[in-house]
């Protein structure tokens, strides 16, 4: 007995894992947001406070501040309009084909907003635009009907990419609501107008609310749109700027600066949104999750049924169909600005995307990029949740809290603390690499691995694992043989739901890149900026191939295999 | 040399005192259940004895061998201890079919193959699994569940048994049957068991020895009967059956209730005071025709008189509330015998009673 005295004091798996994690939480995100804490706050050594509010205080950073809250509160307003009606009319009313209809409402997803924004550029610039030339000829007008290049088309825009996340929010928890709510109002003598105002209304206005503050958050930090629309006419918001200020400075620390005192008000911002909306979704899980299979009370559209289905399509159409046809017309033409007829057009733009350099390069770096931190951050995230959903320790209330970090750092912000962290600081100089960009996609990703895995780690009941220990097995031992495949459909899911997003990301990359170092969204935006925007449209049509086919065969691959969980799912959470 | 030794095992979370310094041996073939309420730390020392939760006092040993001691700050970890566990969510890994879920743990130890398979066609066939060894769980009923669970714990012959509730996600009936087919295999195979549960009725029929505990005390230890019958305290005689507590007031060994002038029961214990409680079990209360309670002689058993307030039938068994001075108490009679109905009044003897102090210190 006395050989295995020692077994307390062993380093043992849990240990090991536990150190790891805190790692790497510290390595990839703690740290960057330390230096840019650090750099916004101190200067020389000291701490600064009138610095900081001197530079707040510039008129132009003043007015990228302003136009960011403008963007962001118009983008949240119309979303969530837009994405509340939809979903109500889905999942509420004897819409015709709504199975079909929900799946279209999603589509703009599929759509990179910042390839929106070209497409839309194309048709509705106040110069060149087609559609304004078109109307200007038509009705003889003097100047363009439409400035899609000003903060209400930004808003627009936005608005057009980001609604399903309000959709998504909202649609699920009208199906997911006890639909004897609803009924009990009924028989109490309410019509059908009355309980959707006091009774259906109220139920889901957290899912409402949380799904807002999705969309806050994305559009205070989003970079695509705004960069495509604005710059050209001197607007900008923050996460602009920032790229503003450093380019136009080639990198000098002063531009850094103002770019860590401005991502510091999105940091804080983003963790002000996600702490209400936590708030929010924890109020509303209680009220609205009840029994299944239940039909919901359904409002007859009777004389509007055919007439809301017609808006709804012209919608998917003019949003997602207009905007990908454009690009693919684009991409095809000889020079920028011909009209679209077939004698100016050609397929070699397609066929050059694939020999010229700057394509080539790019195409190749996103795809390596994105697998490679999909699945180094599928791993660090498995190990990561496991830590903070399985394993008890004093302190771990830290590990949550660098936890949650990723999900409040917006890419722009992840961007500058990489920059700060990696270009030489600590004898590691990553600038200009490839690496760059794949420690900052960790980073970026991070909040996604650990959601999706923390999602099916909780599933797996405790006693799974103790039946493993009982029976022999040590605690690497039924990690491996027991948890490890019963999560394994989480980890893949995870996986993919980093490698989509990945793909086609702007934000972060935009500020990392070097001379070799473009990644598609990289690429379309410069090449656009540099005036090749035939070049941009084709690079951004063969973008648009690779996320449609990648989406749906992913999904399909996803469905298939949470099929093939579900059996498996029936007892891994027994009540206990 | 006990099986399985407790030492004044202590556990602590936060603030709370799951367990508090439980001494107990359980000796070698024992079936030994832990009964109590829930939160009442009977799975917080199961699971200490699993080798799942360290002790923060205390001292666990098996065979004389020590497995976990605060004193010498030793712990020996689960996978190492060579006990058989069964779950009270099953706990049957999902991803695995019937056959290489029992197979796990002696795979593990590395056994070799004609051995493994030998010990898992053993193990099924105890529990009536061989015709659906290739199967996996998922599709597979809750008993059925309840078995790979069985059949998985008793695959490496397992020095001591370890079940947390394992029937309390089945039903009645299927609740029944197996706690014949648990018995029967530890019969079979005469492994130790700690069988922990809320529920009297399963201790009662399992266990050869069981312990009673509230609040991480132990309240009583002993054999079935002798807990039932003589319970040390109100919380064990509460616990363990239907029970009926009457206030009341003690001249010379004989009690009379509160707000009635004849004497209930005679016999209590002279240490008691003069003012005690009278416990009995709403079975062993029986009705007495009005003459021979008022002709009674004075060393027959006492009646009292009593009025019928409420009256139910259950099943087979008439279910009554009966109002005697002011006290309440229940009364359950077999439908056929003759039994009072609502409303009317009539006398009523204690054949069993037990007496406890009237103020119950908080063990």
């Amino acid at each position: 007995m006395t050989a295995t005295l020692a077994e307390k004091k062993k380093l043992d798996v849990s240990k090991i894992v536990l150190l790891f994690s805190i790692l790497i939480l510290v390595v990839i995100v703690a740290v960057p947001v330390l230096l840019i804490l650090i750099t916004a706050f101190f200067e020389n050594g000291k701490f600064n406070i009138a610095g900081v509010a001197k530079i707040l205080s510039d008129p132009d950073t003043y007015q990228a501040l302003l136009n960011s809250l403008v963007i962001a509160a118009g983008t949240t307003v119309v979303s969530t309009i837009m994405g509340t009606f939809f979903a109500w009319l889905v999942a509420r009313t004897d819409l015709p084909f709504k199975n079909t209809m929900k799946a279209l409402f999603l589509v703009p997803f599929m759509l990179p907003s910042f390839i929106g924004a070209l497409a839309w550029k194309v048709l509705l610039s106040p110069r060149s635009g087609y559609i304004n030339k078109l109307l200007m000829a038509i009705f003889g007008l003097e100047r363009a009907p439409f400035d899609i290049m000003s903060l209400g088309g930004i808003i627009a825009i936005e608005s057009m990419y980001l609604f399903p996340f309000v959709f998504l929010q909202v649609a699920g928890a009208l199906e997911r609501m006890d639909p004897t709510l609803e009924e009990s109002a009924r028989i109490s003598g309410a019509d059908l107008f009355t309980i959707t105002r006091k009774i259906t209304l109220p139920l889901v206005m957290p899912s409402i609310l949380a799904g807002a503050l999705l969309v806050a958050l994305y559009s205070l930090s989003h970079f695509g749109v705004p960069a495509i629309l604005g710059t050209e006419k001197g607007i900008f918001n923050i996460p602009t700027k920032i790229y503003e200020r450093i380019y136009s400075s080639g990198g000098s620390f002063g531009a850094i600066r103002v770019g860590t005192i401005l991502s510091t008000i999105l940091v804080i911002s983003a963790a002000l949104i996600l702490k209400l909306q936590d708030m929010l979704l924890k109020k509303g899980q209680y009220q609205v999750i009840a029994g299944k299979s239940m039909r919901p009370v359904v409002l007859k559209l009777r004389g509007l049924k055919y007439p809301l289905l017609a808006i709804s399509i012209i919608y998917i159409g003019i949003t997602v169909i207009l905007p990908t046809i454009t690009i693919f017309l684009v991409g095809g033409l000889k020079t920028y600005g011909l009209p679209f007829q077939l004698k100016y057009m050609t397929l070699d733009n397609y066929l050059k995307i694939f020999q010229w350099k700057i394509t080539k390069d790019a195409i190749w770096n996103s795809i390596y990029l994105s697998v490679g931190a999909a699945f180094v951050t599928m791993l660090a995230g498995t190990m990561i949740s496991y830590v903070i959903v399985k394993m008890k320790f004093r302190g771990k209330f830290i590990l949550q809290f660098l936890g949650v970090l990723p999900f409040s750092l917006p890419g722009t912000v992840i961007a500058l603390g990489v920059i700060l962290a990696w270009s030489g600081r600590f004898g590691i100089n990553l600038y200009n690499t490839p690496w760059i960009i794949f420690v900052a996609y960790i980073a970026r990703y991070m909040a996604f691995a650990i959601k999706s895995s923390s999602a099916s780690l909780s599933q797996v009941s405790d006693s799974l694992e103790e039946a493993g220990r009982a029976c022999g097995a040590t605690h690497w031992q039924s990690l491996k043989d027991i948890v490890l495949p019963l999560i394994r459909p989480g980890m893949v899911s995870a996986f993919f739901l980093i490698l989509l997003p990945a793909l086609r990301e702007l934000t972060t990359s935009v500020l990392l890149y070097g001379p070799t170092t473009r990644t598609i969204g990289v690429a379309i935006y410069t090449l656009n900026e540099d005036g090749e925007t035939v070049k941009a449209a084709a690079l951004a049509s063969i973008a648009l191939i690779i996320i449609f086919v990648g989406e749906t065969s992913i999904r399909k691959f996803l469905a298939k295999l949470e099929q093939r969980a579900a059996k498996v799912e029936e007892i891994k959470n027994v009540p206990a | 040399m006990s099986q399985l030794e407790l030492i004044d095992v202590t556990k602590r979370f936060g603030e709370v005192t799951a367990v508090n310094r439980l001494n107990l041996r359980v000796e070698k073939g024992e079936c030994f259940s832990f009964l109590g309420p829930s939160g009442c730390g009977k799975t917080t020392t199961l699971r200490m004895i699993a080798g799942f939760e360290d002790l923060d006092e205390g001292e666990l040993k098996v065979e004389g061998s020590v497995y976990s001691s605060s004193y010498k700050k030793f712990y020996l970890p689960p996978e190492k201890r060579d006990f058989g566990m069964v779950f009270q969510a099953f706990a049957v890994w999902p991803h695995l079919t019937v056959r290489e879920n029992v197979a796990f743990p002696l795979r593990i130890r590395h056994r070799p193959k004609h051995e493994i398979d030998e010990r898992v066609k053993m193990a099924l066939t105890s529990t009536n699994l061989l015709k659906i060894q290739d199967s996996y769980p998922g599709r597979l009923s809750g008993g059925e569940q309840q078995r790979i669970a069985l059949a998985r714990a008793i695959a490496i012959n397992p020095k001591v048994m370890l079940l947390d509730e394992p029937l309390s996600n089945l039903d009645a009936k299927l609740r029944e049957e197996m706690r014949f087919e648990i018995k029967a295999l530890q019969k079979k195979f005469g492994f130790t068991i700690i069988y922990v549960t809320h529920d009297q009725a399963e201790a009662m029929a399992l266990s050869d020895r069981m312990l009673v505990m509230s609040n991480g005390v132990v309240q009583q230890v002993g054999k079935p009967l002798e807990i039932y019958h003589k319970p040390a305290n109100r919380f064990v005689f509460s616990f363990i059956g239907l029970s009926n507590f009457l206030p009341v007031s003690i001249r010379e060994g004989a009690a009379t209730i509160d707000g009635t002038d004849r004497i209930a029961a005679r016999g209590a214990p002279g240490d008691l005071g003069s003012r005690a409680v009278l416990a009995c079990r709403p079975s062993d209360i029986s009705f007495v025709p009005q003459s021979e309670a008022e002709h009674g002689s004075s060393e027959s058993k006492p009646a009292v008189p009593g009025l019928v307030v409420r009256r139910t039938y259950l099943g087979d068994i008439v279910d009554m509330k009966l109002k005697v001075g002011n006290a309440e108490l229940r009364v359950q009679k077999h439908v056929k015998a003759a039994s009072p109905r609502e409303g009317e009044r009539c006398f009523i003897r204690f054949n069993t009673v037990l007496w406890y102090p009237e103020e119950e210190r908080n063990r």
